[in-house]
């Protein structure tokens, strides 16, 4: 930053310092060049760039936002480079340990656990992915009113939250997928409408329709509290009293006040979801054959853990990954976004 | 107190009963009999359906069982003909039990110890590695865990028992993959909470009076450091109680947790109810004892 007190150069001091007698120079009027020198060289940041920039100096969340980056393209764009399918028998290659033609070995059907692990990581990755766009949808337009509304029907909706968070919620979890299967197997079997994405098998939606019944109160109960703050603060008020409505009070004062833990809180329920699922899978609730889950992949190639010991360690070590990764670059958000939230 | 203690267990019988409904009806709702993989005609169906009281209407069958469930019967298992539901439940849960007693006090014995270390040597080296492994391995799923261990000791280094056996060498992995999680929390829980209390001005005050660094640290700050960790009890059942659904599959674990998620496949209806209600309550019971616990022992926290 400049020095703002310039000192006045030109004094001269051919005078003498005690005389009173004015010295004319002082007064000329300052020149551009001078001008410029006492404007603050530094831009102002916006809160974005701030946290961009603040977020880029922490080593560990840039590793992980690179592997997030690997995975994905692991993920998506693998499986298009394989000459392999993920449920492709290949007769004559079962039961191969790691080689040049499958990196990751095969399975007992011959299916090249490569592309296998590729799709598993693409479920995982989706099912996570848009688990948090629907708690992220239904839990901000939730608490968002309960905050905004306030009174009886905020106390009401926030009571309903309480009573879902002291149900245990993963025995829940397990129950509803395993009671939705049969119905949603049935409407895609019999509906045109689904046919293009009943590939996908009923364990798929129904775990979304889980994560959307069960994991919402987490984001509701972050965004009533903070739409509550803000609405108490002064700067609110200040935009009241020069006449702004409500419409345009949520939107340039509360909903950019609340965007960080909102970003914070659906970054970190990535993972969350990709542990359920997978955690799912695995009991063998979830995703089942002939698609891949990494959670399930677990489980089939644990008949031949003593023969086959690597069939078991990729998809692990990929899960742990995944959840590493995302983990990492949401707590490096929460910390640059929402320093309030650290604990 | 009495108030908030009266609207604490208001609120734990309420979530019980909200559980035994959801269980039932989302059990009943399901299309399909658990009768369906055995060949036999629609008499003997229909027999069987009226023995098990299946043929009633939904809300008479709902209110015998709850009649039923309030004396203590939860009545029979569909699969394991003739077991009693609460039999099946006191033969398996004790092993779960046993693995989750064991995981609690291996997490609470490692992870207090391992934080409190870190948040003395704060910003040392060994502060940095715990730190650095806690965050980690707090990613790593427990079954994911239990499975690398699995591939390493029993399959690989082959030192591990491979069949069940119910000798103490069968609980020793599964034990520590349920802990695992856990021991990463409880470690930063009490190092966090430890480093908030060496800041205070009783630890100086300590200090000053010449008392020795060990009985600072130890009988000063860890006392009121521990004390957040209460709260984590209540969390960390659920997650035992779940967790041991992985382990158990994993580790051939003759328990309850293994036996649940097979008769959810199966469809086993009173079986999936009663083992539902047993493990909710307990967790339910948790939490309504780590509230009333942690007011007593902090009596900063007002019971609201």
């Amino acid at each position: 930053m400049k020095n703002t007190e310039a000192q006045p150069k030109k004094v001269s001091l051919r005078l003498n310092p005690l005389s009173m007698h004015v010295n004319p120079d002082l007064f000329v009027p300052a020149s551009e060049e001078e001008k410029q020198e006492l404007v603050v060289i530094r831009a102002g940041t916006s809160l974005w760039k701030d946290a961009m920039r603040r977020f880029r100096k922490n080593k560990f969340a840039m590793v992980a936002l690179a592997l997030i980056i690997i995975l994905i393209l692991f993920a998506f764009v693998g499986p298009l480079l394989s000459q392999y399918d993920y449920d492709q028998f290949n007769p004559g290659q079962e039961d191969q340990a790691p080689n040049w033609t499958h990196p990751f070995g095969t399975d007992r059907f011959g299916r090249d656990l490569l592309v296998r692990n590729m799709y598993g990581a693409r479920i995982s990755l989706s099912i996570g992915i848009i688990a948090a766009a629907l708690t992220l949808v239904i839990g901000s337009l939730y608490g968002s009113i309960s905050g905004f509304v306030g009174g009886r029907t905020d106390n009401i909706m926030m009571r309903v939250i309480d009573v879902i968070y002291s149900l245990p919620d993963l025995l829940v979890v397990i129950l509803l997928s395993a009671t939705l299967k049969e119905p949603l197997e049935k409407m895609l079997e019999s509906s045109v409408a689904f046919s293009g994405i009943s590939e996908l098998g009923p364990a798929f939606f129904s775990m979304l329709i889980v994560f959307a019944l069960m994991y919402w109160g987490t984001m509701a109960r972050i965004v009533r509290g903070e739409v509550l703050r803000i609405k108490e603060q002064e700067y609110v008020l200040a935009a009241r009293a020069l006449g702004a409505n409500s419409g345009r009070i949520i939107r340039k004062h509360v909903l950019p006040n609340c965007i960080g833990p909102i970003i914070v809180t659906t970054t970190l329920q990535i993972p969350s979801a990709i542990f359920t699922e997978s955690f799912l899978s695995f009991i063998g609730l979830g995703i089942s054959a002939p698609l891949a889950s990494l959670g399930s992949m677990v489980t089939d190639a644990l008949q031949g853990v003593y023969s086959y010991p690597t069939r078991v360690v990729f998809p692990s070590v990929i899960i742990a990954l995944i959840i590493l990764a995302f983990n990492t670059v949401g707590d490096a958000l929460r910390d640059v976004l929402d320093p309030r939230m650290k604990k | 107190m009495l108030k908030y203690g009266l609207k604490r267990i208001f609120a734990a019988i309420l979530a019980v009963i909200i559980l035994i409904t959801a269980t039932f009806f989302l059990m009943h709702m399901v299309p399909g009999s658990p009768f369906l993989s055995e060949r036999m005609t629609e008499k003997v169906k229909a027999n069987l359906e009226k023995k098990y009281g299946l043929d009633k209407p939904l809300t008479t069958q709902y209110l015998i069982y709850v009649e039923n469930l309030l004396q203590g019967d939860m009545g029979t298992s569909l699969q394991k003909k003739g077991r009693s539901v609460t039999g099946i439940i006191e033969e398996k849960f004790p092993y779960s039990a046993k693995l989750g007693v064991f995981a609690i006090l291996l997490a609470i014995s490692v992870g207090i110890p391992l934080g409190a270390l870190a948040a003395i040597k704060h910003e040392k080296l060994i502060d940095r590695l715990v730190m650095l492994f806690t965050t980690i391995f707090i990613s790593v799923p427990g079954f994911v865990f239990g499975t690398l261990l699995l591939v390493i000791f029993c399959a690989i280094l082959k030192i591990a028992p491979a069949t069940w056996t119910d000798s103490p060498a069968n609980y020793v992995l599964p034990v520590i993959s349920l802990s695992f999680y856990p021991i990463c929390y409880i470690t930063k829980l009490t190092r966090s909470s430890m480093l908030e209390t060496l800041g205070q001005d009783y630890i100086k005050t300590a200090h000053a009076k010449g008392l020795s660094s060990f009985a600072v640290h130890f009988k000063h700050a860890l006392k009121n450091s521990a004390i957040p960790v209460i709260s984590y009890v209540g969390p960390l059942t659920a997650f035992l109680i779940t967790g041991t659904f992985a382990v158990e599959k994993l580790f051939s674990v003759p328990g309850l947790g293994r036996f649940f998620v097979d008769s959810v496949s199966n469809r086993d209806y009173p079986v999936i109810m009663g083992t539902t209600i047993f493990l909710g309550c307990i967790m339910v019971l948790m939490n309504l004892l780590v509230d009333f616990v942690y007011g007593m022992v902090d009596p900063r926290i007002k019971l609201r």
